[in-house]
């Protein structure tokens, strides 16, 4: 029922402009929802900061600030190569849209490599909230409301990238098939402004998790210090 | 806004255009006849069939909430909590609201008649993506069954509205399933809204510019603009929540610092704006409902179309007037409650110009307007206290008692639900290519009226009185008004069973409705009936607005059965 | 605006490196401003950069630039509407404290 002619124009559109300016809307549409979703999150951040600013300073401090800056490194690669690859869909040259779409993917992993390490520390320090959650020898202190809204935003955002993963498997198959036209080749575009997102959710995550309570300190000395 | 009279471009076409001189003796095909057997329902991807499957759901799922509601009405019957144990009233009360909001009134009128009206009246043939329509309904269903599930598996009893820390720490219910169960539904409503918003703005006919189209596409856009804004909120509240009861992660447990109180806004952020994706959509059917009947175009059309999204813009700030009393800054509530009595002036100027529009019209009082003109009724009472509790000092007295509980459903109830029945009984020709039986429609419509005013204005009353909502025995002095607002229950509940009768028997039996049985303005009424799979024959040219009707129009002798 | 024709933008890759760049130049520049103290100022200094660092995405590598009003408004949308959530929340937050306590 849903018909797809040989041009890839959808039964229900006039045509591919169309088609092609629906999609982008909808995507946009659907970023906004993103865009609140983990607005949420942010917004709780702003709450209990405000209310426990030195719980968070004290809870930033005990993330690793290096890896962070190497990891926001690796997922703008990772961004410059999607576009890339959204580039050269649009040229129809889908040898390297499959290339540049599979680097992307390495350098998501890369993303998620550094994450599982920077957890594993986070639970030999008894900084996962929760009976167990320990602070400076101490349970129950604010700096587990730190640690709470750390993991979830980290996680979701983690969660967002293993889903952009999978989708770039199937736009690797595609292109593999020579399916990407300058006429058509919306899948890739949508799929490249879904991982610039996750690009940007990640540029004010940096910031706010990472960076607090360092001012002053000479760069790298409170680097994961305090056990 | 002057209008031209012209005729659309498809019109009355003969078989022989189509099929061919060879098949003329066939009947036309249109949605339902186009192909058999479950498989062409279950993966359509036409927004009609996907709208009959939601209609079919959801009227499923009224049947549910209002077997929880008649249990909570027998408790209520008499003073002594005899019929329930206090936990179990718990459950059944929250199972009612939890049902009734996410599963009947929030999806009820987008999905079942904007589903299956917004393409037609905007002249496309579906939705802008017809498969993210079919997968809308698919993780709706998987919300209900988890739903299901959870009250099966020892139900909730939280309320509704779920809310912290006795949700997240204490309640010794299925709370995580019931919270995964509506997550997952919102991600329903989110893909129907976001399909609506592109619908509109991509998918319109030439010359359908925005000042042409229908009053119900315009609530049905600005629903989607608020479920896109608001329900991604609620849905990550719910994942904290969840976190917090599995792992106990502090964010709104007290003990470790969190505040409740923040849920509450999260909650609201999303759960105010949510009453009005019940009641816009509603909105635009009363509209329809009330310039087809009349016979005259919506008073004040460009006003009323506007009024939808100062509804939808302003109705985001006012969520703190549900947490008057419970913590939030004395400062804070007096912004709220300044911004709610904002919101009352667009609902006001939709209600005013609803009746502008009947002056001096033909009005029919056929079924669909007999529920509109009880929805103005309704509806008005139900606005009008929303304002007694938007004002903070009559809040503290008011807050949790039966007088909320009186103006929400007088909100939602009589303003949702009715507008629902007068959309199903107005476009049911359209659907199906039937009509319903008009007297005994008059009957249901009436007695629903009488019915609901009988149940919920007594509770008006009691809450006045100070009877306090979620508790399942009360004072003797209080079960006069109790027994008439479960005696009003019962009418209630018949009323809307009658239609659930009569509507499928006419299926059979109903006399065979024509492209236009109410000789109404608007593309779908130029659509056969039922429409054909891809709703016209060709792409329509529109060259007036969706009211063109003359001035002085009147409705044709035989439609005044009565 | 790019609606007129069905074909796509093909930006040039100068850009996309210079965004590449830019992107990366802001991190290091944060990173190294966090160690810094600008009292009141630090937010807002790292909020600047995360903001600009944001807007050179949403404009160069995901086509906002080229795209039609319409999107523009729909990408802007979304984040002034969030500013609102954080807004009218914090409202509450900010005058819990200024509650008058009677005896």
């Amino acid at each position: 029922m849903s018909s797809v002619d040989a041009t890839g124009l959808a039964h229900h559109f006039e045509d591919l402009e169309q088609q092609r300016e629906s999609a982008t809307l909808g995507m946009w549409a659907f970023l906004i929802t993103e865009i609140m979703f983990f607005g949420g999150l942010f917004g709780a951040y702003v709450v209990y900061r405000t209310m426990y600013p030195e719980a968070w300073d004290n809870g930033s401090r005990e993330l690793d600030v290096f890896l962070g800056a190497v990891n926001t490194t690796v997922l703008i690669g990772s961004s410059l190569t999607m576009a890339l690859a959204v580039r050269c869909a649009a040229k129809g040259n889908n040898k390297q849209v499959a290339g540049f779409t599979l680097l992307t993917m390495v350098l998501g992993f890369v993303f998620l490599g550094v994450k599982v390490i920077e957890y594993k520390a986070k639970y030999d320090h008894h900084l996962i909230p929760g009976p167990g959650f320990m602070y400076g020898g101490h349970a129950g202190g604010h700096e587990q409301i730190f640690f709470a809204l750390y993991f979830t935003m980290t996680g979701m955002h983690a969660f967002h990238m293993i889903i952009g993963a999978g989708l770039m498997i199937w736009v690797i198959l595609r292109a593999l098939k020579n399916s990407y036209t300058p006429q058509n080749h919306t899948h890739v575009e949508m799929i490249g402004l879904y991982w610039h997102f996750v690009d940007i959710v990640w540029i004010f995550l940096f910031p706010l998790l990472y960076l607090l309570g360092r001012h002053g300190h000479a760069i790298g000395a409170a680097t994961g210090g305090h056990h | 806004m002057s209008s031209t009279v012209q005729t659309h471009a498809p019109h009355a076409h003969s078989p022989h255009e189509h099929s061919g001189v060879a098949h003329a003796a066939e009947p036309k095909t249109n949605y339902l006849t186009a192909n058999y057997g479950w498989k062409s329902w279950v993966f359509s991807v036409d927004h009609k069939r996907i709208a009959l499957m939601y209609l079919f759901t959801i009227a499923f799922m009224i049947l549910v909430g209002g077997v929880f509601a008649l249990l909570v009405r027998l408790e209520l019957a008499t003073p002594a909590g005899d019929l329930l144990q206090s936990e179990n009233y718990n459950k059944i009360f929250t199972m009612h609201g939890v049902v009734m909001v996410f599963f009947f009134l929030i999806p009820g009128v987008p999905a079942v008649l904007g589903n299956f009206l917004l393409p037609i009246m905007i002249g496309a043939k579906d939705l802008a993506f017809p498969k993210i329509n079919l997968l809308s309904y698919y993780v709706f269903l998987v919300g209900i069954l988890l739903t299901l599930t959870a009250a099966a598996m020892g139900g909730v009893d939280t309320g509704w509205t779920f809310y912290t820390p006795y949700s997240s720490t204490y309640a010794n219910s299925q709370v995580a399933l019931a919270a995964v169960a509506v997550f997952i539904t919102g991600f329903s409503s989110i893909l129907t809204g976001l399909n609506f918003v592109v619908t509109v703005h991509k998918m319109r006919a030439p010359g359908m510019t925005w000042f042409r189209l229908p009053l119900f596409v315009w609530a049905n856009y600005a629903t989607g603009l608020i479920i896109l804004l608001s329900t991604p909120v609620v849905a990550i509240t719910i994942v904290l929540v969840a976190l917090e009861r599995l792992f106990h992660i502090g964010v709104f447990d007290p003990a470790y610092g969190g505040d409740p109180v923040l849920f509450q806004h999260m909650f609201w952020f999303y759960s105010h704006p949510a009453v009005y994706i019940m009641i816009l959509p509603a909105m635009g059917v009363i509209s329809e409902l009330i310039a087809a009947f009349s016979k005259k175009r919506v008073f004040g059309y460009p006003v009323v179309a506007f009024s939808s999204l100062a509804i939808a813009v302003i109705g985001f700030f006012v969520w703190g007037h549900h947490m008057f009393v419970s913590g939030q800054s004395t400062y804070a509530g007096v912004v709220f409650s300044v911004i709610t009595m904002l919101v009352a002036v667009p609902s006001a100027i939709k209600v005013f110009n609803w009746v502008s529009t009947m002056y001096k019209g033909d009005v029919l009082l056929s079924t669909p307007m007999c529920y509109a003109i009880a929805f103005l009724g309704l509806f008005t009472v139900g606005g009008l206290t929303g304002i007694f509790l938007g004002t903070m000092g009559l809040d503290i007295h008011m807050h949790d008692t039966y007088f909320v509980v009186a103006h929400f459903h007088y909100v939602m109830v009589g303003g949702m639900v009715t507008a629902f029945w007068g959309g199903l009984h107005f476009w049911w020709p359209k659907m199906f290519g039937r009509m319903y039986p008009e007297a005994i429609g008059r009957v249901a419509a009436a007695l629903m009226f009488i019915g609901f005013n009988m149940t919920f204005f007594p509770q008006f009353i009691l809450g006045y009185m100070g009877m306090p909502r979620r508790y399942h025995f009360y004072p003797e002095e209080w079960q006069v008004l109790n027994l008439v607002s479960t005696l009003g229950a019962t009418l209630l509940g018949i009323s809307y069973l009658l239609p659930m009768i009569y509507l499928p028997w006419s299926l059979k039996f109903g006399k065979v409705a024509g492209k236009n049985p109410w000789g109404a303005k608007g593309l779908e009424w130029e659509a056969d009936s039922p429409p054909t799979t891809f709703n016209f024959d060709k792409t329509p040219i529109v060259t007036e607005e969706a009211y063109a009707y003359p001035e002085g129009a009147r409705h044709q002798p035989e439609a005044k059965v009565v | 605006m790019s609606s007129e024709h069905s074909h796509p933008h093909i930006t040039p890759i100068k850009i996309y490196l210079a965004v590449f760049a830019t992107l990366i130049a802001g991190t290091w520049l944060t990173y190294w401003v966090a160690y810094k103290d600008f009292g009141w100022l630090n937010t807002p200094v790292a909020m600047a950069i995360a903001i600009v660092k944001a807007g050179v995405v949403v404009l160069y590598f995901m086509h906002v630039k080229w795209q039609s009003k319409l999107t523009m408004l729909y990408a802007a949308g979304g984040f002034v509407w969030l500013l609102t959530l954080f807004a009218f929340t914090l409202q509450d937050y900010f005058t819990r404290s200024w509650l008058p306590v009677y005896e």
